[in-house]
């Protein structure tokens, strides 16, 4: 493998572990502040996909396709914030996946019978399409590094609102101390669906940028709640940098292992057909590997709190 | 007063059924109709449904199931449909997974599987029953047809991938059967992956002449928009389910001019198919897939037997079955003796018309084209 193959496969995960961050941020958000698991974050990136489709199609304009896809998964959020989820938080956590589960199901039947069971187009924006030719001669595509700069953008605007703003420090007060905050005269409802609508606002935003490149199809979401959930376990449940550096690190790890793994079976085992047989079906395990070692070695998670 | 009205009706209705008319056949359809994978399963309905409306047959009754791509739902719904429904026929399955579920245990209870999808090599093989007629291909055969474009197109080296999956490994050892050049790397990505950022840069390092892709569904979809982007000027080939009528509108001009390989094209120039393509489009305003022209021929299959034979009387209905004495919408098609097709598999090119972006024949791959696995059938 060449540096130049190896910088581009770096770069490729750090481009899905952004992604992740996006959808794991939202995830480990709401479970921090209201102990809540939410097996539909997946339907609201779903959501923001479908919204980003079908607006820069009537419009044109990717752009205002990306804002609508914010729109839309807020406010789907804070709708079954205040429909559903609101009855839940003091439930133990079957009955939240019970009741989340059975919102994926209403949210995907819901956009087949309004969209139809066909993909939609959504392709990415003249501007940035294309690949671009960075310093090494490496050739890559120019919205690639589009979605890494917005995730990182999101990523810095997320610790500065967590760190340095009246709502941050109450989110923070409310993984804390629920009670607390309450009896200081905190609308704790309000905060809930605030909180909740800006991890769905993030969720769409991931499903429409990631929306461009991929297929926007009714159950897109699931297969990324998975690597979420992956994702903030590593981290450590209801921490943002933990789901920083859980998403690079399943990013980075996944995309490489695919790659590199293949490779070093085919070093040593005569037959090539089955040493990227064994190398592939191993490299979709790493992360999981990766997960059950952290578990081990440290439960609560990279940077959760312990329990 | 009411016991006599009711006997009398029953009289009534009994004296209206024609003596000589063959009696009522019902087909049950499990496709996958929710989830992921439903937009082939809603167009093999279609088709299937379209095709009986078309044989302009009444005495056809079909019960539609879904099976949620999921193979223990699909036998639960099987079993239903056998059980209590008491069909004669079944048929309708997308996926080879849950055609391996429900098939073997279908024919055992005596009754007829009619295959308008999947092609598993199990059941083409040594496990072939009877009972079993596949009327749209064997798994292998798209792939086979594509290694034989490749040495026709001149391509010397080739970069192959597929998911990991039975499937995708039957897929490229198809295409590695009859292609003759060199395969310079052999790639298997996750079932269900949606970014192939990775595999990409693989293709773009490997300086093959072609690379050969089966990503079928939304993966397809989604690897052909980011290969598009990326830039990289290795042509592309695949079999005719990555380039379906069911992705192409999403995935645009990212597919433009790609070859691909397919028993089927909304272009092949016959009177059955023309009158399918028309009659789809009009009841339902799109154009049909080739998993819609599958399961349109499944019907003719099934309606054609209907005419020579009695469904109780097995022996007789299969002999009429194997006849596969229906105009089919592909031209000539006949059964092997594993009861798998014989039939061309084309090379197509997706092009856009009318604004819709579909495929259009470029020239025969494979002419009388069966499967490998057929010797392995003893019936």
């Amino acid at each position: 493998m060449t540096t130049i193959l190896f910088i581009e496969q770096v770069l490729n995960g750090l481009q899905f572990g952004v992604m992740l961050f996006l959808m794991a941020a939202g995830l480990t958000l709401v479970f921090g502040v209201m102990g809540l698991i939410n097996l539909a974050h997946g339907s609201l990136y779903m959501i923001g996909a479908f919204a980003a489709a079908t607006v820069s199609a009537a419009t044109g304009n990717f752009v205002l396709g990306l804002v609508a896809a914010l729109a839309a998964a807020a406010m789907a959020g804070a709708v079954v914030e205040i429909a559903v989820i609101r009855r839940l938080y003091r439930r133990d956590h079957l009955d939240q996946v019970l009741a989340t589960f059975a919102l994926i199901l209403i949210f995907s039947e819901g956009t087949r019978w309004v969209f139809g069971s066909f993909p939609l187009y959504l392709d990415i924006p003249e501007m940035l399409s294309g690949p671009v030719t960075l310093p090494g001669g490496i050739e890559y595509p120019v919205y690639r590094l589009f979605i890494i700069v917005m995730g990182l953008a999101v990523a810095a605007l997320l610790f500065w609102l967590i760190a340095r703003t009246r709502l941050g420090i109450q989110i923070r007060a409310g993984e804390a101390d629920r009670e607390m905050i309450a009896a200081l005269g905190i609308d704790i409802s309000k905060l809930y669906t605030v909180v909740f609508a800006l991890g769905a606002a993030l969720a769409g935003m991931a499903g429409a940028l990631v929306g461009a490149i991929q297929s926007v199809e009714v159950g897109m979401g699931e297969p990324v709640l998975i690597l979420a959930f992956v994702t903030i376990i590593i981290g450590g449940i209801g921490s943002i940098k933990g789901a920083f550096v859980g998403a690079l690190l399943v990013g980075l790890i996944d995309t490489l292992g695919r790659t590199m793994l293949p490779l070093v079976f085919g070093s040593f085992m005569a037959d090539a057909s089955a040493a990227t047989t064994v190398g592939s079906a191993l490299a979709s395990m790493l992360i999981y590997i990766l997960m059950a070692g952290v578990l081990i070695a440290r439960p609560q998670g990279l940077f959760g709190a312990a329990a | 007063m009411k016991l006599g009205k009711s006997l009398l009706a029953g009289v009534c209705a009994l004296a209206m059924v024609p003596a000589a008319q063959a009696a009522d056949v019902k087909v049950g359809l499990i496709s996958t109709l929710s989830g992921g994978g439903a937009a082939l399963g809603v167009d093999i309905r279609d088709g299937f449904l379209l095709g009986i409306e078309h044989a302009g047959v009444d005495n056809v009754e079909v019960v539609v199931e879904d099976d949620q791509r999921k193979p223990e739902v699909a036998v639960q719904v099987a079993d239903e449909l056998i059980q209590s429904e008491e069909v004669d026929i079944l048929t309708g399955i997308v996926f080879s997974n849950i055609a391996l579920a429900v098939v073997p245990s279908a024919v055992n209870q005596g009754k007829f599987y009619v295959s308008p999808n999947a092609g598993p090599s199990q059941l083409a093989g040594r496990g072939c029953h009877p009972n079993y007629f596949n009327v749209s291909w064997q798994n292998d055969a798209m792939h086979e047809a594509a290694g034989a474009y490749a040495n026709d197109a001149g391509y010397e080296s080739a970069f192959i991938m597929a998911p990991n999956y039975p499937a995708g490994q039957d897929g490229l050892t198809g295409f590695k059967r009859f292609y003759e050049g060199e395969v310079v790397s052999e790639v298997y990505t996750k079932l269900g992956q949606t970014d192939y950022a990775a595999e990409i840069a693989q293709i773009r390092a490997s300086e093959a002449d072609v690379a050969y892709f089966f990503l079928p569904g939304g993966m397809g979809i989604s690897f052909l928009k980011q290969y598009a982007d990326a830039g990289v000027d290795i042509p592309l080939i695949g079999p005719g389910f990555s380039f379906d009528q069911t992705i192409l509108p999403a995935v645009g001009d990212a597919a433009a001019g790609v070859r691909n390989t397919s028993e089927w094209s909304p272009d092949l120039d016959n009177a059955a198919n023309q009158r399918f393509v028309e009659g789809f489009r009009e009841a339902y305003d799109r154009i049909p897939s080739m998993y819609a022209a599958q399961a349109y021929d499944a019907a003719q299959l099934i309606v054609s037997a209907m005419g020579k034979a009695d469904v109780s009387d097995a022996d007789a209905f299969r002999a009429a079955l194997r006849e596969a004495d229906f105009d089919s919408v592909r031209g000539d098609f006949e059964f092997a003796p594993n009861q798998h097709p014989i039939q061309d598999v084309y090379v197509r090119e997706v092009v856009q018309q009318d604004g819709v972006w579909t495929n259009m024949i470029v020239g025969p791959s494979l002419q009388d084209h069966s499967d490998v696995y057929g010797e392995d059938c003893n019936m």
